[in-house]
């Protein structure tokens, strides 16, 4: 099939006018890609043209759906089993390599490409050390005997930042943290010097502090060896950061292309537009946090009053909450969660930031009364979780709801989206089909998503539409408390900022209790009324979103604040005026 | 180490509830093996007579007893004698037990052979135009009976294309339609799992950033799917130890060949509580062994396994 480009962007003119200096080292242009499913086939990516010159860094941006992903994975041969190139080139160095075959590629792979993937803590084959991964890249070029691969491994090891690299190599995946993990994929892709290193969304599953040491890292690596790097990410600010050129993609197709300040600061398209007012840290000013509402400002901390306690009833009363871990009979228990306290006023938002391993996650699970506490109290609703057992606890659960970080792994994938949602009633009592069925309409509605979904299986939604089904499933018994783990944190931005919306007037029509945790302080600034900041299991600060945020007290917060990417000067201010000379 | 010791404790209880079950389910059965062989009308013996050879037999004492006795007895290695034959039991089932456990070693070999090579052939593209036929088999194989299957494989090999003699085979002849007979329904549900779970293997981002290493198939399949693939199918080949002893008792009367199956197939006839508690136990500890090293073999082949404490994020 032959694909005939449709008409020439003035952006990819402007591009290749700036690029003539250098001969690409990655040329694409007018790729198209499709993928059979059902005996169709849907286009996926159209005509897609981008170059990457020796040790520059692009970003394609876009949305889940975008393209972003096939495209990267057609040049590294990696396409779906499902996928295939309908047209156009692929050219690395000058040999179009689009029609090559799995035995060609393999050369290419590792050796002229590499590849740093989406998620550190599922990329490393788990029965493997970590020394045998980083070394397979090496076995596999026969890059060198036994004795000079083991050293090479230290080597690259130690590159990448990581201490006692001979205890490491001997440990196993699930001994690392993610960042680390990230790091030994780093040295993986970099051990054969590549020309090329693709990373496909490498930072997204991680902290702010550490997506911030591993994007350093990346820099540094490229200016030591002149690696050029395809960035494909849904993040503008990382994208700000860190690239000399943007590509902007949306359904397949390129969208706006060009340098790095020029797209950021004066966008083209509509589309880029749309992507960096929704993207939180680029909002100008971020949005007004929200107020409290009156009588219960004065219940928080830091709202400077010694007044009574107000006669309602919080929504969430956690005190002096500590959470042990026993790690064998000899060794002291690991305390996760150290003393922590805090009250969410009913009808508010309260959030838990801090990075992963600060304890955040295990307190929303003792909220949820799915660890029993060490010590300390937790009262949800007015109701102490120590004192429920048995049926009033199950009968508890009601009340308070929980929403997964991950809306891929959340949701059973041989169910519909009706029983899915519908799951909950048939735990709580006895309800008709038909019963269940309005229910599931219901919360369809007030998620805002057609009803012709409850048919389908999640793997035909897309990422925001699952993560609105799980918003769904949490809504259907009523809760008061629903805890938000991560829930908007593996989404796009444009679709983060409808679900932020979604959560915002959900607490306002049924007058939720949110406990927000997050490692993204963008998302938590919009979202959440008070704060508490955790560092090693201890709320270390805490107070009004506002006064948090406006005036750190504590360092670590201040680090955690400064990581956010976008904070540096190329984000020229977002005007967004309908009236910019380029709108068409 | 202690939970080596644990699992030890384990299979001991494991142990002494078979013995217990079995002998309490052996004793609930209505008539017994003496009733069977001198109750007969034909031997006309009198009342007083049967009652005395109940009593030379133990019969007659408090169950209680019984249990005590013939537990020591087992533990002592003193497993009573046939009813049937007044042979010992311990004999009986010395003499059986190499042929039978020859027969299930091979047999169970076959079946990870056959299971194996379902699994890894159908994932190769190359052969995509047979997948669908690889990934019925196992299917086909489970639901095949197996005397059946072992009739069929006689008729086929021995009569029609007479590859294998009926009369005065080579004992390696011997054994190969009776290990493939016992093999193909215990590859069935092994092939299955293997497949799944290589299947699922493949969809691990791992794999994909293997192959972004520059891997090839083989290369991906050897090194990182296969041990990864192995852990679910573990479990499931442990118990599928289990099935091989069922698979014995068939395939040995079908084929004519002495061993534990046609041992166990005879006692139950006759009722012969003695070699049936015997036979019970000795599967049993079969079973219990062969799960107990499936059970520390896990830590082994999966280090998450080796320390379950630990900090959740």
């Amino acid at each position: 099939m032959t694909t005939l480009p449709q008409k020439i962007l003035p952006q990819d003119l402007a591009a290749a006018a700036s690029s003539a200096g250098a001969a690409p080292l990655l040329d694409i242009s007018n790729l198209s890609v499709s993928y059979s499913s059902r005996g169709e086939r849907v286009r996926m990516v159209h005509e897609v043209s981008l170059s990457i010159r020796p040790g520059e860094v692009l970003a394609v941006v876009g949305e889940s759906g975008s393209g972003k992903t096939t495209t990267a994975q057609a040049v590294i041969g990696l396409l779906a089993e499902n996928g295939q190139i309908d047209g156009g080139s692929i050219r690395l160095d000058g040999t179009d390599i689009a029609g090559w075959s799995p035995k060609q590629f393999e050369s290419v792979r590792g050796q002229r490409i590499g590849l740093i993937p989406q998620d550190p803590n599922n990329s490393l084959n788990p029965v493997k050390t970590i020394g045998a991964s980083l070394s397979e890249v090496l076995r596999i070029h026969r890059w060198g005997d036994k004795r000079a691969t083991r050293a090479r491994v230290i080597e690259l090891l130690t590159r990448v930042g990581i201490p006692e690299p001979e205890v490491r190599a001997r440990q196993y995946p699930h001994e690392l943290s993610g960042g680390m993990k990230q790091r030994v994929l780093i040295a993986s892709a970099i051990a054969l010097q590549p020309d090329l290193i693709i990373a496909d969304e490498a930072t997204s599953a991680l902290d702010v502090t550490v997506q911030k040491r591993i994007l350093d890292l990346l820099d540094d690596l490229r200016a030591e060896s002149g690696t050029a790097l395809l960035l494909v990410t849904h993040d503008l600010a990382v994208a700000a950061d860190r690239a000399t050129r943007v590509v902007v993609m949306k359904d397949g197709r390129v969208q706006e292309s060009g340098r790095t300040e020029r797209v950021l600061g004066s966008p083209r398209a509509d589309y880029t537009r749309t992507l960096l007012r929704d993207a939180p840290s680029f909002a100008a000013g971020y949005r007004t946090p929200r107020s409290l509402p009156g009588t219960l400002s004065r219940d928080l901390p830091g709202a400077g009053e010694t007044e009574s306690v107000p006669e309602e009833v919080p929504g969430i009363r956690v005190t002096h909450l500590v959470q042990e871990f026993a790690r064998g009979r000899r060794a002291e228990p690991f305390r996760a969660v150290d003393e922590v306290s805090f009250t969410v006023p009913r009808g508010t938002t309260h959030a838990l930031v801090g990075e992963s391993g600060s304890g955040k996650t295990t307190t929303a699970r003792a909220v949820v009364g799915l660890v029993r506490p060490t010590t300390g109290m937790i009262e949800v609703a007015g109701q102490d979780l120590a004192a429920l057992t048995g049926e009033a606890a199950r009968r508890f659960r009601k009340t308070v709801q929980l929403v997964y970080q991950n809306p891929f792994s959340s949701l059973d994938p041989r169910q519909s989206i009706a029983q899915i949602i519908g799951e909950p009633l048939r735990n709580y009592g006895r309800t008709t089909a038909a019963e269940r069925a309005a229910a599931v309409a219901d919360s369809l509605d007030h998620v805002a998503l057609p009803r012709v979904l409850a048919g389908r299986r999640p793997r035909e939604l897309s990422g925001g539409q699952r993560q609105r089904v799980a918003i769904a499933r949490a809504l259907i018994l009523r809760p008061e408390v629903v805890v938000l783990d991560e829930a908007v944190s593996a989404l796009d931005v444009t679709v983060q900022a409808q679900i932020l919306d979604l959560l915002e007037r959900l607490q306002d029509e049924l007058g939720l209790t949110y406990l927000f945790i997050s490692h993204d302080l963008a998302v938590v600034r919009h979202l959440s009324h008070t704060v508490s900041v955790m560092n090693r299991g201890r709320v270390i600060e805490s107070g009004r979103t506002a006064d948090v945020f406006g005036s750190p007290r504590e360092e670590y917060t201040r680090t955690l604040l400064d990581a956010i990417p976008g904070r540096t000067p190329v984000t020229a201010p977002v005007t967004a005026t309908p009236t910019s000379p380029h709108t068409p | 180490m202690s939970y080596i010791l644990r699992r030890l404790g384990q299979a001991v209880i494991v142990l002494l509830a078979a013995f217990t079950g079995s002998f309490l389910l052996l004793q609930a059965l209505p008539g017994d093996a003496l009733l069977i062989k001198f109750e007969n009308p034909e031997l006309g013996l009198s009342p007083d007579q049967i009652a005395a050879i109940r009593e030379s037999y133990g019969a007659d004492i408090p169950l209680p007893v019984q249990f005590w006795h013939a537990l020591t007895g087992f533990l002592s290695g003193d497993f009573g004698y046939s009813v049937q034959s007044g042979t010992a039991v311990r004999d009986l089932v010395a003499e059986v037990l190499p042929d039978t456990l020859r027969l299930a070693a091979f047999g169970f070999l076959a079946a990870v052979f056959l299971a194996v090579s379902i699994a890894f052939l159908s994932t190769f593209p190359r052969l995509a135009w047979v997948r669908g036929v690889l990934r019925s088999l196992p299917s086909l194989f489970v639901s095949v009976p197996v005397f059946w299957l072992g009739i069929v494989l006689i008729q086929v090999f021995s009569f029609q294309l007479g590859l294998i003699p009926v009369i005065n085979p080579s004992p390696a002849q011997e054994l190969i339609l009776p290990v493939l007979t016992l093999a193909i329904p215990i590859s069935a549900p092994l092939a299955q799992i293997l497949t799944r779970s290589v299947d699922d293997t493949l969809l691990q981002p791992f794999v994909a950033v293997v192959r972004a290493k520059g891997a090839s198939r083989t290369w991906v399949l050897t090194r990182n799917v296969a041990t990864n693939a192995l852990l679910p199918t573990l479990t499931i080949a442990g118990i599928l130890c289990g099935e091989l002893i069922a698979g014995a008792v068939v395939t040995e009367t079908v084929f004519g060949r002495a061993g534990l199956g046609r041992l166990t197939e005879q006692a139950v006839a006759h009722q012969d509580t003695p070699v049936l508690q015997t036979v019970v136990l000795v599967s049993a500890v079969v079973f219990v062994v062969v799960n107990l090293v499936v059970d520390l073999l896990y830590p082994v082949l999966d280090p998450r396994l080796t320390r379950k404490a630990g900090a959740p994020a």
